[in-house]
This record gives C-alpha cells, structure tokens and sequence, in this order.
C-alpha cells in the first residue's frame, strides 16, 4: 500500500500552492464531488468551488478553491485552481463577512445584479468556511 | 576658462542626479527580483493549462467555441504592453514603435488597447485609434487585473467591434536583454500537436466540449497575464540598465569636470603668483 500513493500538485495563475503524495483525493467536479484513488483513469474535470481532501499517511488535508480543472494521468493529479488556499490561510470572519454580503445581495436583488457572479461569491465564501469548520 | 564657481556648481549638480540615478538603480534591482520570482511562479499553471488545451484540442476533432471563431479580419486590435512611467531607456519605445510598425503593415483598420500610460500617450499624441485603456497597472500586476483586461478585450472580440486581437509586449529574456513581441491573441488557434505519444484516452468530466468552454477563456488570462509579468520584468530590468549607465556616465562627467576645474584653480594661483611677481619687480626698479 505504501507505495500507491497519487503524486498531486495544486498550482494557480499566481502561484504553486502544494505538492503531496497522497493514497486519496476528493475534489469538488463541476457535478458533484468526484474521489480519485490509485490507478485512475486518465481524466480532466471541471472543478467549481468548494473543498478539496487529501487523505494521506495519517493526516487528511483540506483546501479551499474557487474553481478551475483538474488532470489526473498516471497516478499524477495536478489542479489548476483560479485560487486556493490551505486552512491556516484562510481567514473565517472575512469569509463569513462576504457569505453575509453575498446572502443579502441574492435575497434583495438589487437592480443590475449580476445574478452568476453574486452565486459564485457565495460559494466560494462557504467552501472557505467548509474548509475551516470541518477541519 | 569657466569660472572656478560654475565648475563647482555643475559637479554638485551631477553629484545630486548620480545619486538619484544609483538609488533607482538599486530600487530597479529589488522590484526586478520580484517581477522574475513572479514569471517563474506563473509557469507552472500556464505549463500545465497549455498542455491540457492541447491534449483536449486533439481528442476533439472540431472546435467550434466562441472564442476560437474565425472571421473575415476587418478590424484588428492591438493590447499594447507599455510602463506608466519613463526612465527606462528605450523600453517603452521599442515596443510601441513595433506595434505602430506592425498596425502600418495591417492592410485593414487597426486600433490600440493601450495598457500602460506611456503606450497610450504616444497613440494620443499621434492621434491614432484608441479603443480602451488602462493605466496604473502597478509594479505587481495579478491575475484579477489580467482577468479584466481580458474581460474587456473578449468581449471587444465577441461584438465584433475586432476580428482579430494581437498583443504586444516585451518578452523577458535576462536582466539586460529584452525584446519587443507581437503575439497572436484572439482567435484561439491551439497548435494540436503534442510530441509525447501519450494520448491515452481520456474521460472528461462533464465533457470534452464543456471543459473547453471553460479552459480557453482561462488560456487567454494566462497568456495575457503571462505578458503582463513579463512586460513588468522588463521594464525594471531596462530601467535598472537605463540608470546603471546614467550613473557611470555621471562618474565620467565628473571626472572630467574635476579636471578641469584643477586646471583653472593652478591657472588662477599662476595667475596670481606672476601678478605679485610682476608687482614686486616693479618696486624694485
């Protein structure tokens, strides 16, 4: 078993954000959570935003990113995220602050609502706030 | 012979500028460090983007997207990379000049998306077609600013206000060479051709068509966010040159001037021991 493990590797627009090797993989696919184990088939997925797991040794490992894809091919997983941050990085009230906002533009609807956009910062607010809480 | 006065005045003078010159120099270097941690930083991601949009483009056998359509060119855009600020020697310069070379050549109308002051003022002056703009980019330019300005320049492309967008910047090469590159931009035309065999088949997840839809807008931010970091490097790499040589000509200057003002203080105590010579050989007659 030890040696099955998929190398992953989490890079943005900005940044490599980590590399692990890790025995399993759960990512937010653009329709529904998708797992990845040893020996996947060669993929490439829509990501939307939410929370990435990473199970390894001992520890599991949580992310939050904002959409973006992911290629998995021969037990090497690499996710383009537009952003992701580790759970230390994240800071809760801020994105508690912007659920509320995004809450309150979604309920009252102001005119020239960009009605996808004000969607999208609510979801990437709570995939923060997953990563943090169910840590 | 200038004054002893005047000479003192100049090299002070020069002193002054030499260390405004030494100290931009210096602040060039440390941003210069910066921008190249950021290019090597961004290369992962567009690496790897790339090399997805590659593999997608040849496991689907038409693409017929948006943002890969070609039409009868009719208008073409230029996003035109320059620095909001001078001092760089010729590194806003080269570039603009080779996008107005590059625009004369167009056979049809052409207009400039100007990103950065002095890319726009130039186009200003001339009274050239300017479509957008933007300015005060900063020394750290991020993906949100590309984004936007690719937000802009999409939609530019899919209004049919342009046919074809091209962009232009300068491509860092090191510290002290870069050069001007004009770079297709819209219409995506991914080359399908990837040299490793590897082309094992893939599950796409929804589907190939869908992924693409939202890789290939992601592949213009890259590109264009790509420039920008390679455009900020340069800049501070040129400027950092730019003073470097302002600086030694300055050291010339005032070895020079040193000299010469050397000269007229023995030639005015010359002067004056002969005057008291002359006066003292008068009395004795």
């Amino acid at each position: 078993m030890a040696d099955k493990k998929i190398a992953v590797e989490v890079v943005t627009p900005e940044r490599s954000v980590l590399k692990r090797a890790v025995s399993s993989l759960v990512v937010p696919a653009s329709e529904g959570y998708l797992g990845v184990l040893y020996n996947h088939a060669p993929l490439v997925a829509g990501l939307q935003p939410g929370v990435i797991r990473m199970k390894g040794e001992d520890a599991e490992e949580i992310m939050a990113i904002s959409g973006g894809f992911m290629e998995v091919i021969e037990n090497k997983a690499t996710i383009m995220a537009d952003t992701a941050e580790t759970t230390d990085e994240i800071d809760l009230q801020r994105a508690e602050r912007a659920k509320e906002r995004a809450k309150e533009r979604l309920e009252q609807k102001p005119e020239g609502l960009d009605l996808s956009r004000a969607e999208f910062a609510m979801r990437r607010a709570l995939a923060r706030i997953e990563a943090v809480t169910k840590d | 012979m200038a004054g002893m006065r005047d000479i003192k005045r100049r090299i002070r003078s020069i002193t002054n500028t030499q260390q405004i010159t030494k100290a931009m120099k210096m602040v060039s270097a440390a941003k210069l460090r910066k921008a190249q941690q950021a290019v090597t930083a961004a290369r992962p991601y567009s690496d790897k983007l790339e090399e997805v949009l590659t593999r997608l483009v040849e496991a689907s056998n038409e693409l017929d997207f948006d943002l890969t359509q070609k039409r009868p060119v009719k208008r073409i855009g230029y996003v035109l990379i320059t620095a909001d600020g001078g001092l760089c020697g010729g590194y806003n310069i080269n570039v603009t000049k080779l996008a107005q070379q590059s625009m004369q050549e167009e056979e049809v109308e052409t207009a400039v998306i100007a990103v950065g002051r002095k890319g726009r003022d130039y186009f200003r002056r001339r009274e050239l077609a300017i479509q957008e703009e933007f300015i005060n980019i900063g020394d750290n330019p991020n993906y949100i600013q590309a984004r936007e300005l690719v937000n802009v320049v999409t939609k530019l492309f899919l209004d049919g206000t342009f046919d074809e967008i091209k962009l232009v910047y300068t491509k860092f090469l090191t510290a002290i060479s870069q050069t001007p590159t004009v770079s297709h931009l819209l219409p995506i035309a991914p080359e399908g051709e990837t040299e490793d065999e590897a082309d094992s088949d893939y599950l796409f997840e929804p589907s190939g068509d869908e992924v693409l839809n939202t890789l290939l807008p992601r592949y213009v931010e890259t590109l264009v966010y790509r420039a920008l970091l390679e455009a900020k490097a340069s800049e501070h790499g040129a400027r950092m040159t730019a003073m470097d040589s302002a600086t030694t000509n300055a050291d010339e200057m005032i070895d020079k001037l040193t000299l010469s003002f050397n000269r007229a203080r023995q030639a005015a105590i010359t002067r004056e021991i002969s005057e008291i010579v002359g006066g003292a050989a008068a009395l004795d007659k």
